[in-house]
């Protein structure tokens, strides 16, 4: 009886998000003001509702019900409960119906905790908050029923692709998720302050907190998965620009355009327009992700619940929602550049610049990865791969991250051109330090690498800078968050960039007993013992490993797995972490002659990419967790829009209220 | 309704002004290019979703001359191919295959039923083994005049060929007129004999 | 482990496909003994898609082909022929697609084109953003 209660639940929840867009879009009016107060409530239960029902599919999975379809189709009663877990977002109507739930779920935060947006703009929100997850409702309802009924059951199910049997990828997916549906609320955001024509610092200011959350679940989202490409797929590699990668990578380029642009709007009153265009892309970049990723138009190995029929639904719904949007968008806002010219030389000027720029390499990852689609429509095949994405979007990178090196120092308004060359000269000295190292000891790399390190020094020092003659006890928390998050994009950038400058490679047909060297180890076979975990069978190579002249020696076991249901053969590799890079091997066939193929890789300061990934997630979280802890210290109080500042642009325009 | 009070703003400055209004006379044209953008990427959408591309890769190499090759025997019974057994002016066919291919499993009745109305069909086995082959053959009768063996998949980087089964219609002088990619079925018989007749 | 192969075959739903039993082509999984040619020849496998793959390099790629193509590439590289001969030689015989790295043809120039006119698109807004009207903000 769950499955049907969970389904009656969700046709309920579907018939609120009904209620919630007609009361809200009735109390709008003139006639209907007395129904303002009746639409939050409405929000709350439905948020409610859709989540029971997401539970109880939860339920269903970890009871293995193989009466229902989906369960069957998708489980296996020998599964370790956590991929029975994951096993329910795993497939295509487990993740709509995720999608909607994070979607009702954030629409009954909004509707109980926003207090000081401006209460017909809120309304108009959450009226946009259900009316995007109506499309969807009806996605589920309709084309993806997550609790049709098998008959008969049948006796066990298909289980999961082994690849998804994977810690990493039992959280990547929702993580990722939350991020993409997060973006629907600045898209519902954006929606009700176009109809209420009400785009200001308040506005930006009640946006904040959602973009920041969506964006901290974007970015973990993308760092877990380049690390479960990393390390499951076996090559060593951890970002193909895979039209699936790019699909995640694009709504976050837009969100974190968003992000500081909507700072410059709380701080300014300026970039409305801007402002309220990013908030429809990144939500568009988050369905247009999702259409190419099932609509299988185009090839990817990451390719998941391929349906044409299912892309039509997408298709359908994205151009209700975005084209709608965005002609809102053309009717309402009426100028480009509305508000105040800025000065180059200041905060809202470097952030400007920065958009612009975030912009561009957007604008390229989207073209990159379309472009096939549109020789195809004339009947040529191309293929755009690393080699064009890495050079062109450095065009645009390098400038933007000394924008970034800059931009935090400088004050709002206007700034003064020689106090910056000085604070730069820390920056400057340390990207000529490591040009110097670079060149002393990394001999021959190719420029992309070379710049990719000097620029990664450079930043690293400069986005420390920011907490400079302060006093670090009363810097806000938000402060913090920005100087980590920049630093991050350092670190991960160093590490980009040593992972394609510095690697080593060696493959081997390997003796059993027979040593190899890579880079500064030594590594000897000592044998392939058969294991057996859980639901698999696998081939395990006993590799004693030994860094240059150290006396410690460390058991590596690279797997080949062979799972049974469904029959697939994975290969696990192993992964030895040092505080200098990372040592990655992987053991392949066995060849005729009784050699076995060992891959193995050294690849020196190669987990800086995610270190760096998880320090700019970090540094979102204290930006959040600092500005919700502000905002609630100032709950009742509606803020003033600091338009007029004072001349010396001390309190508001200095450092405290940077983004 | 427990509406916040809207506060007045301190300075008349531009931004202050509603941000619908502040150049009420004639919009900018760049307002519409975000909408005009995703006109674009709707049609792109539409057409890839109505017509799904072709996944299957075209050799470029048709109407080319095929390229010189010279691989050694697969099976005891059938002598080796090379180019030059594609130059004696009567059109053929280059079928590569493999004993490990379940399409080619498929195909044989029909490439025999091309042999049996007088094709000549050279084959080449990719990446196999002679009594694997044999055994192949066996089982699945043998239509052709010739066999090689191709242990590193080479004739298809020559051929454009990226996948086995697939069937190549050679003209006399040894140009390559004709791709057929996947197994041949029975409604292909015609068209390849049509093929090598136009290539006469 | 023919992992690549496998992921696919797992993802799109299919039975798993017969393999053939011959070892890998002599230098599918060997590296050249001279580390400058290896290095051009790996360069040059990362831009290469493999042709029974989805969406991968021959450098990332367990497929037999995939092993097939390193070995031509390698033993070409080997026998001195230049990286971009061998990728005109495959082009010739697939197409650009067989190519990640796209060629400057009539049919690709807007690829080329679509960072200047991005670059063009930012000049705009910074224009607008900058230009010399009030360039002290609203003070006045």
């Amino acid at each position: 009886m769950i499955a049907e209660f969970a389904l009656a639940l969700l046709w309920l929840a579907a018939a609120l998000a009904l209620l919630q867009l007609g009361l809200g879009s009735y109390a709008l009016t003139v006639r209907g003001a007395q129904f303002l107060p009746a639409v939050r409530p409405v929000a709350v239960a439905q948020g409610v509702l859709v989540a029971v029902s997401f539970a109880l599919l939860i339920v269903l999975f970890v009871r293995s019900d193989l009466s229902v379809k989906l369960v069957a189709a998708n489980s296996h009663s020998l599964k370790p409960l956590i991929y029975k877990i994951s096993g329910t977002w795993g497939n295509h109507e487990g993740s709509m119906l995720l999608w909607i739930t994070v979607m009702g779920l954030a629409g009954g935060l909004i509707a109980l905790l926003e207090r000081r947006l401006n209460d017909r703009t809120l309304i108009a929100t959450l009226a946009g908050q259900a009316f995007v997850s109506l499309g969807f409702y009806a996605f589920l309802l309709f084309a993806s029923n997550p609790f049709e009924r098998l008959n008969p059951a049948p006796a066990e199910g298909n289980g999961l692709n082994p690849l998804l049997q994977d810690p990493g990828l039992a959280f990547h997916p929702p993580t990722l998720y939350i991020g993409y549906v997060g973006l629907s609320i600045a898209f519902s955001f954006a929606i009700g302050a176009m109809v209420t024509r009400d785009v200001g610092p308040t506005f930006a200011r009640a946006m904040r907190p959602w973009v920041l959350g969506a964006w901290i679940f974007l970015t973990l989202g993308i760092v877990a998965g380049s690390w479960w490409a990393y390390y499951t797929l076996g090559w060593g590699g951890w970002w193909f620009w895979d039209p699936v990668e790019n699909a995640s990578l694009m709504p976050w380029l837009a969100a974190t355009a968003l992000l500081h642009s909507v700072s410059v709007l709380a701080t300014r009153g300026a970039l409305k327009a801007w402002t309220v265009m990013l908030a429809v892309v990144a939500f568009s970049m988050s369905m247009v992700g999702t259409f190419l990723v099932r609509s299988g138009i185009l090839t990817s190995v990451h390719a998941f619940a391929v349906d044409p029929e299912r892309g039509s639904f997408i298709l359908a719904l994205l151009a209700i929602y975005i084209g709608g949007a965005l002609a809102l968008f053309g009717l309402r806002a009426s100028t480009v550049t509305e508000g105040s010219r800025f000065h180059l030389f200041s905060r809202e000027g470097a952030l400007v610049m920065n958009n612009v720029l975030l912009v561009g390499i957007l604008g390229i990852v989207l073209m990159g990865t379309l472009y096939p689609l549109v020789t195809e429509a004339f009947g040529t095949k191309v293929s755009v791969g690393p080699p064009y994405f890495n050079p062109v979007s450095a065009i645009f990178v390098f400038p933007m991250l000394v924008i970034m090196a800059v931009g935090p120092l400088m004050r709002w308004r206007q700034d003064n051109g020689k106090k910056l060359i000085n604070l730069m000269a820390a920056p400057a000295l340390a990207l000529a330090v490591a040009l110097a190292l670079v060149v002393l000891f990394a001999g021959d790399i190719a420029i992309l690498p070379l710049l990719g390190l000097i620029f990664a020094a450079g930043l690293a020092v400069a986005s420390i800078l920011p907490l400079w003659k302060r006093n670090l006890r009363r810097t806000p928390a938000h402060i913090y968050g920005m100087v980590l998050a920049h630093l991050g994009i350092a670190v991960a950038l160093a590490g980009m960039a040593a992972e394609s400058a510095f690697n080593t490679e060696k493959l081997v047909a390997s003796e059993i007993g027979q040593t190899h060297t890579v880079g500064p180890w030594s590594i000897e076979l000592q044998g392939i013992d058969p294991i057996a975990g859980p639901n698999w069978t696998a081939l395990e190579a006993r590799l004693v490993t030994r860094y240059g002249d150290s006396a410690t020696q460390t058991v590596m076991n690279p797997q080949s797995r062979m799972f049974s249901s469904p029959p697939t053969a994975t290969s696990h590799a192993a992964l030895l972490t040092r505080w200098n890079g990372q040592l990655y091997v992987v053991l392949g066939e066995e060849g005729d002659d009784g050699r076995w193929q060992l891959r193995l890789w050294w690849k020196p300061f190669v987990p800086l990419i995610w270190y760096g990934g998880l320090l700019i997630g970090l540094g979102g979280i204290l930006a959040l967790v600092g500005r919700t802890a502000r905002d609630l210290r100032r709950k009742d109080q509606p803020e003033y829009e600091p338009v007029a500042a004072p001349a010396d642009p001390k309190p508001v325009g200095g450092r405290e209220a940077l983004a | 309704m427990n509406r916040w009070p809207r506060l007045p703003i301190p300075s008349p400055s531009e931004a202050a002004r509603p941000w619908h209004e502040a150049r009420p006379i004639m919009k900018h044209w760049a307002i519409w290019l975000p909408l005009a953008v995703f006109g674009v990427l709707f049609a792109l959408f539409a057409t890839g979703l109505i017509a799904p591309g072709d996944r299957t890769i075209v050799s470029q190499m048709i109407g080319k001359p095929l390229p010189a090759f010279d691989l050694p025997q697969a099976v005891p019974d059938r002598p080796a191919v090379t180019r030059a057994n594609f130059t004696d002016g009567k059109p053929k066919l280059l079928n590569v295959f493999a004993s490990w291919c379940v399409p080619c499993v498929a195909e044989a009745p029909y490439l025999q039923q091309l042999a049996d109305v007088g094709v000549e069909i050279n084959g080449v086995a990719i990446r196999d083994r002679g009594p694997d082959v044999q055994a192949f053959l066996a089982r699945n009768g043998n239509p052709y005049a010739r066999i090689g063996s191709d242990d590193v998949s080479k004739i298809q980087f020559d051929l454009g060929s990226s996948g086995v089964p697939e069937t190549f219609v050679i003209d006399g002088k040894g140009m390559i007129t004709y791709q057929h990619i996947g197994d041949i079925r029975a409604e292909h018989v015609p068209v390849i004999l049509e093929k090598l007749k136009e290539a006469q | 482990m023919r992992g690549f192969l496998l992921l696919l075959v797992a993802l799109l739903a299919q039975p798993v496909a017969a393999q053939d039993s011959l070892p890998p082509a002599p230098y599918a999984y060997k590296q050249l003994d001279d580390p400058a040619k290896e290095k051009s020849a790996q360069d040059l496998m990362m831009t290469l898609r493999c042709l029974t793959c989805q969406s991968q390099s021959i450098a990332d790629s367990d497929a037999a082909m995939a092993g097939d193509m390193r070995h031509q590439v390698r033993s070409r590289i080997e026998a001195g022929e230049d990286p971009e001969a061998i990728r005109s030689w495959l082009i010739e015989r697939y197409g650009d697609w067989v190519s990640y790295q796209p060629q400057v043809t009539a049919m690709t120039w807007p690829l080329f084109a679509a960072p200047v006119i991005l670059l063009l698109f930012a000049a705009f807004i910074v224009r607008k953003r900058f230009g010399r009207a009030k360039p002290t903000g609203e003070k006045s």
